[in-house]
């Protein structure tokens, strides 16, 4: 009996050691890409930016302070200058990450929910493909921001209707991707092997085709992080996200472009951030794709 | 008389395609005893496989039995209810496949994959499943198996993944088996330790085998009772020393001869002529007729019916309505 114990115990650690293990190769492989090392390091930043924003920003950001208005970047205690209201830049930016970060992984994880469900679905039931697959064709009829505008127009203009509206304009592309991934792997004997165990449709959808799946998705994930980052600050900036004064970045540059010649730093500063940022989430996206492409999944 | 577990009267299994319902099984009737290990021989395309995957309600989307009934234990599969059959299989019925590279999830231990059928089907815990398991992997002939619990199937060898899927197949010890083509994708050497397991693990189960292969050395090896398959149609059914011994249909003949024997240096290998029909071939008369070297006017014009050698020995073929020229089919098979 002790035996057993022990050898149990000593199993279950290797199996530890070895999801570990799979997982610092996969590891090891992304961080071996340059790029993909400063995008990781830009997502961090602004990681740090989102959790400690109370300790970094130095003012409130919406705090208002007529007589510090405009001050160019590099003044004392300002040191990114303020705006036409005197608010501090860096504090403005810092909140900002937040609320970019914020929306990012809501929309699109409200998108992957709804694309994943939908993909899994019309890639597996043969009758449900077609009315699915249409639905997304349809879907993918408007251009994404317009469709999001008409989102945003019928529900009207919030952050969160922003998150929505990005949500559903991800759907179709993530349908798209898990649906080919599923006829992929649902042709595989090991499916035909749990069937013939007697193991339901919805377990086998959810516990052995999705995990085969994972991997597109992942990327797929951190892509369409750059785009929901992007489109978000692009509804704001056209008024449609975040309502003055909340520090969103798109809202920043539309609030700055009537002082463009006079104080510049108020739309070079969110640009570059939200340049970053997207650059970012892309060039990690595109490491990860081949850090997990099951072709050079093989030990190396 | 020891009663059959399963009996299949008359199945027809037909594809919708674009040149319209294709049957790819026409009409089989064969029954499999408990204890019994029927083998189902053929070439590649005749049907096996398909044949198996009716009796499984497996087949894909496309493919539908469309006459005839499949009755195990009293019960017809074929109108059970999606959720009776579900219980059933994994339970009482299990299969094996032809190729344990890909009929292993990729994603997951070989533990979580051996767990699952006996948390489905006998709701144990997942300790006790796993426990059971290692006692699985014990008796299907797996070294230290409390560890390859842990292992994904890609850190296993050909042979130890056929292995785990007979130990998932046998998990909640169903009463008959299928076995499509276990040991076509292994070498040799592992081919027969999978035979004997196999052979083992049928006497201490108790279960019946129906074992899908094209090697005629497996068959030899295995099985009790053979029906051979040609272009969907079953055209032979006998004992193994029949089939081996006196096999009636000309068809059943060329395979024996094209299998290679090294003991005889003046053997030669005896292919059988042409190739099997497609299924939307229309043939009159005998399916086999365009290959068969005995095709008389009659195999053109009337397909052939069952004719009785022995009680249990049968065979479609026109040549047995003549005694003489059976007696010259015999002689035949004599010699080979």
């Amino acid at each position: 009996m002790s035996t057993e114990t022990v050898t149990a115990s000593m199993a279950s650690t290797s199996r530890n050691k070895k999801r570990e293990k799979n997982f610092v190769k996969t590891w090891k492989r992304l961080i071996k890409n340059k790029m993909a090392v400063v995008g990781l390091v830009i997502i961090a930043l602004q990681l740090i930016m989102t959790v400690a924003a109370p300790l970094i920003a130095d003012y409130d950001p919406s705090k208002q302070n007529l007589a510090m208005s405009e001050l160019p970047p590099g003044t004392e205690g300002h040191w990114m200058g303020t705006d036409n209201y005197g608010r501090d830049i860096w504090s403005r930016l810092v909140y900002g990450a937040r609320i970019s970060l914020f929306v990012g992984l809501g929309a699109v994880s409200l998108g992957l929910i709804g694309g994943v469900v939908l993909g899994l679905l019309s890639g597996y039931y043969r009758r449900l493909d077609g009315i699915i697959m249409r639905f997304v064709d349809l879907l993918f009829a408007f251009p994404g921001i317009l469709l999001a505008m008409l989102i945003i127009a019928i529900l009207g203009t919030s952050l969160v209707n922003v998150v929505i509206a990005i949500s559903i304009w991800s759907i179709p592309t993530c349908a798209r991707i898990v649906r080919g991934s599923v006829l992929s792997v649902k042709k595989q004997e090991y499916i035909l092997a749990m069937k013939s165990l007697g193991a339901s449709d919805w377990r086998i959808l959810f516990k052995h085709i999705l995990p085969n799946c994972i991997a597109p998705i992942i990327v797929f994930a951190t892509m369409r992080m750059a785009t929901a980052i992007l489109s978000t600050a692009s509804l704001s900036f056209l008024g449609l996200g975040a309502q003055p004064p909340t520090p969103e970045w798109g809202a920043m540059i539309a609030a700055g472009q009537d002082f463009m010649w006079s104080s510049p730093h108020m739309i070079i500063i969110p640009g570059i951030a939200i340049m970053l940022v997207v650059f970012a989430f892309n060039v990690v996206g595109d490491a990860l794709r081949d850090a997990l492409d099951p072709g050079m999944n093989l030990d190396k | 008389m020891i009663e059959s577990i399963l009996s299949v009267n008359n199945m027809v299994t037909a594809f919708k395609t674009s040149d319209g319902l294709l049957p790819a099984v026409r009409g089989a009737s064969f029954s499999v005893k408990k204890g019994e290990t029927l083998c189902i021989v053929g070439e590649s395309g005749c049907g096996k496989s398909i044949t198996a995957l009716s009796i499984m309600g497996l087949l894909p989307s496309n493919g539908k039995v469309t006459e005839g009934s499949v009755m195990f234990e009293n019960k017809d599969l074929l109108t059970l209810k999606k959720e009776d059959m579900r219980s059933l299989r994994g339970n009482e019925i299990s299969m094996i496949f032809q190729e344990p590279m890909t009929a292993l999830n990729p994603v997951f231990t070989v533990g979580y994959q051996i767990r699952e059928p006996l948390m489905i089907h006998h709701r144990l815990s997942k300790r006790e499943a796993h426990q059971k398991g290692i006692e699985l992997l014990k008796r299907v002939g797996i070294p230290s198996p409390a560890s390859r619990m842990n292992q994904y199937p890609h850190e296993l060898s050909g042979g130890m993944r056929q292995r785990v899927m007979i130990a998932i197949a046998l998990s909640c010890n169903p009463k008959l088996l299928v076995a499509d083509e276990p040991t076509t994708a292994l070498d040799v050497t592992i081919q027969a330790q999978i035979i004997d397991l196999l052979n083992d693990l049928k006497r201490d189960f108790e279960m019946s085998l129906i074992m899908i292969t094209h090697d005629m050395g497996v068959v030899a090896e295995i099985a009790d009772r053979v029906i051979v398959m040609y272009a969907g149609e079953i055209i032979e059914n006998g004992t193994v020393s029949e089939i081996f011994n006196s096999p009636q249909h000309p068809y059943t003949r060329g395979l024996l001869s094209s299998v290679p024997n090294v003991d005889d240096p003046d053997f030669h290998l005896n292919p059988i002529a042409g190739s099997l029909p497609l299924l939307n071939e229309k043939i009159s008369g005998c399916r086999f007729h365009p290959r068969c070297p005995h095709a008389m006017e009659k195999c053109k014009a009337v397909s052939p019916v069952t004719f009785e050698a022995t009680p249990t020995h049968s065979a479609r073929c026109w040549l047995m309505e003549d005694e003489e020229v059976r007696q010259h089919g015999g002689q035949r098979a004599g010699t080979l």
